[in-house]
């Protein structure tokens, strides 16, 4: 049985979005219903490896409806299948469940789209900023923050040779 | 010089051109390596370049021990304090080489993150270009700076005491119109 | 055998102001680059560590959506900058898929070449440092010596010894000629020698196996649940290879083998990587053997590759079909579709996951990096070893820190 007819057996089909591209194969889901969904894709479908999280804001994309896309690629490592699963969340305070309970490789994955879009994990045990300094306030890779910042990168004292 | 009525093995000289002359030739690099630039400071140190034929080579990671700087590697927010501190605790006389384009003046990495050149926080002496600069470069960036060391070095450093002032560039010009522009130009769009 | 952390916990509450912290790094020679660690330790046992990352942490994937997708190779070149050409084939990998183009057979072998050329690169390096933390020196003088004979060659091929920038949407930005081919082939003759010597010196070296043996030991289950890919995870028994289970280039048309091994410790991970060279010193053999003459780029009617340089500078077709191609605001149409593409890089699984929205500039450019995710790994397989092993098991990840943060 593929992945595709196991996910429709347990889910209602409507909720599923599958597509291919290439050789992606990829599934949209409703955030509401993703925790199930991966649980059942681990236990059952053998996806014992996340090999990659990452969010997309689609602020500026043409005819997108929704604001952040959160991607979840998975891997069968034993047939060595692939399945990319997609999510959507939306402004104002966009929230997931954390999958750390599934795969540990979620721990620092989830903490860098916290850092960079905001997207915050219900359940994560540590969600810190991992790349930006504590400090720091916005969001970098939100597509409404620019490339050059905000002055940040300015904001420091001036070591000069009197000094030191 | 030998003089006249010396014995030959005596010589005169000034004693800033003698202190200069010996802290040239013992440079005690510190390499502060963030990234692509290390390896290429790694690769003058080693087999081929070897670095050690200029009397630069006791690479010493303990600021205490060092006297030259080698800031190899961009400099981004979060590591910008270290460098700070790590400057500050190196003992007088001490000298600082920014090394490849991303730490003289922030590279291709025009983002949010990287600061626009370590000159703007912290005094440089001497600026290699390249990304990452060949060995072969960063060597003549050594010669030159000993050069500079023996030709403006005193004993008691009085020729720092004179720099008051950053000599980096002044943050905020350019950058603040790039940004005043991009709003102009939003505002433009939108209207 | 390094004791469990649960020993500790019985001693736990009264006596907890014993253990003492101690900060590592940012700038310290053992991390090679700009890593960070909060040390819990206990005498001289490391009982928790906690790292801190993002000292590098420049923009890459931001700047990956102002940049097309031939500038943005000099950005991924940067990235793993101690195999940098093989950051650029993975990026070009994946926007090829995307754009759906096939790439010519002598490009997929010179590709390849490059690929493994780079893997050497890599595990030259990485052997070479875990030598000279744990103070070995020779080794290390030995391998720089092989890498810059690679530079070279690189250097031949691309014009620039360090970061080449080399590869193109649909081809490579020059082709190579013959003597090129000599070049690698002589550099293979001298390279045999230096890797059995480098054997000779460490693998038996009673030093270098004390202090690898044992250390950092990380099971294949976990390899697979913190998402470990390469080297890591083969020496961990987990036998996966993107070369073999989703070959790309000229990969399948190769004759190797996957190099793995059972322990996962620290002296494992050393063993593979010597063994991967030898195997990458097989592929690019066979790869010089089966060089298919023809193009090197694919057809410029296409209108993604600039056209070839004579029909540029003696036609008036030519050099406007080269202006519709390097001009930014021109370029070409793409589909706006996702798409997430992987190839075995040095250090593991580099994939990239692109949105393409229709222009010749990606949406989003994310990096799947194999170094952020090792290192999340550290503090798990540090436990209960140490102070000094800290040092030992850091080179044996090989945690390139620009690629860990970005």
């Amino acid at each position: 049985m593929s992945t595709a007819e196991a996910l429709k057996a347990k889910f209602p089909e409507d909720e599923l979005v599958f597509s291919e591209f290439r050789d992606n194969h990829r599934v949209a889901v409703p955030a509401a219903k993703l925790m199930p969904i991966l649980s059942m894709l681990k236990s059952e479908c053998g996806f014992d490896m996340l090999a990659e999280l990452t969010a997309v804001d689609y602020l500026e994309y043409e005819g997108a409806t929704d604001r952040f896309g959160v991607v979840y690629v998975l891997l069968n490592n034993t047939s060595g299948e692939r399945l990319i699963l997609k999510t959507f969340v939306n402004d104002p305070n966009p929230s997931l469940p954390s999958v750390y309970s599934l795969w540990k490789s979620a721990d620092w994955l989830e903490r860098e789209v916290y850092d960079m879009f905001g997207i915050t994990f219900a359940g994560h045990p540590d969600l810190r900023r991992i790349l930006m300094p504590d400090e720091f306030t916005a969001f970098p890779l939100r597509k409404d923050y620019p490339l050059k910042g905000r002055g940040e990168r300015h904001n420091f004292p001036i070591v000069t040779r009197a000094d030191s | 010089m030998a003089m006249k009525d010396k014995p030959d093995n005596i010589f005169m000289t000034t004693l800033d051109a003698a202190a200069s002359w010996a802290r040239s030739n013992s440079l005690w690099p510190m390499p502060f390596a963030t990234a692509c630039c290390g390896i290429e400071l790694m690769a003058t140190a080693s087999s081929r370049f070897d670095l050690a034929r200029f009397g630069a080579e006791v690479m010493r990671f303990s600021p205490r021990q060092c006297d030259l700087m080698i800031v190899a590697g961009r400099v981004v927010m979060k590591m910008l304090p270290v460098l700070q501190r790590i400057w500050l605790q190196m003992p007088e006389p001490k000298w600082c080489i920014s090394m490849g384009a991303c730490a003289c003046t922030g590279g291709v990495f025009d983002t949010y993150a990287v600061v626009q050149g370590v000159d703007r926080f912290i005094p440089v002496d001497l600026y290699v270009p390249g990304c990452p600069p060949r060995p072969e470069q960063l060597m003549a960036g050594i010669i030159a700076l000993q050069d500079k060391i023996r030709h403006g070095g005193t004993l008691n450093g009085t020729e720092f005491a004179k720099r008051d002032q950053s000599n980096g560039p002044t943050p905020y010009d350019s950058d603040e119109l790039i940004r005043i522009r991009e709003a102009n130009e939003k505002l433009i769009s939108l209207n | 055998m390094p004791f469990e952390v649960s020993d500790l916990a019985e001693m736990d509450a009264p006596e907890k102001e014993y253990l003492w912290t101690l900060n590592f790094g940012p700038q310290h020679p053992a991390t090679h680059t700009t890593l960070r660690l909060i040390l819990t330790l206990d005498g001289e046992t490391v009982i928790n560590a906690l790292p801190h990352i993002g000292y590098l942490h420049s923009g890459f994937e931001k700047l990956g959506e102002h940049l097309d997708f031939n500038q943005y190779v000099t950005i991924v070149d940067r990235m793993n900058y101690i195999s940098p050409l093989a950051n650029e084939i993975s990026w070009h990998h994946a926007v090829e898929k995307l754009l759906g183009i096939e790439i010519t057979p002598r490009c997929k072998y010179l590709r390849t070449i490059l690929a493994e050329l780079m893997r050497l690169h890599d595990h030259l390096l990485n052997v070479g440092t875990t030598g000279l933390d744990l103070g070995a020196f020779t080794a290390f003088l030995y391998a720089f010596y092989q890498r810059e004979k690679i530079y070279d060659i690189v250097e031949s091929a691309s014009g620039q010894r360090f970061h080449t920038s080399y590869t193109r949407v649909g081809g490579v930005m020059f082709d190579v000629n013959n003597a090129w081919v000599d070049k690698i082939r002589d550099f293979l003759k001298g390279f045999m020698p230096v890797h059995a010597e480098v054997h000779r010196l460490l693998t038996r070296n009673r030093i270098f196996i004390d202090r690898l043996k044992g250390v950092g030991y990380l099971s294949g289950e976990d390899c697979i649940n913190m998402g470990v890919t390469g080297p890591l995870a083969r020496a961990s028994g987990v036998l996966r290879d993107l070369r073999k289970d989703e070959p790309y280039l000229a990969y399948p048309d190769l004759d190797f083998k996957i190099v793995a091994a059972k322990d996962g410790d620290c002296y494992a991970r050393y063993l593979v990587r010597m063994q991967e060279m030898l195997e990458s010193v097989k592929i690019i053999e066979q790869c010089l053997d089966n060089i298919p003459e023809g193009p090197v780029n694919i057809d410029a009617q296409t209108h993604i590759v600039p056209p070839a340089k004579p029909s540029v500078y003696r036609s008036i077709e030519g050099l406007i079909q080269h202006f519709e191609v390097m001009m930014p605001n021109r370029g070409y149409e793409t589909p706006r579709e996702e798409i997430y593409a992987a190839t075995e890089s040095p250090n593991g699984e580099l994939g990239y996951y692109i949105v393409g929205d229709g222009s010749p500039r990606s949406y989003r450019a994310r990096t799947r990096p194999p170094s952020y995710i090792h290192f999340a790994v550290f503090p798990q397989i540090i436990k209960g070893h140490q102070l000094s092993d800290v040092v030992a098991v850091l080179g044996s990840l090989n945690i390139i820190a620009a690629e860990l943060d970005r």
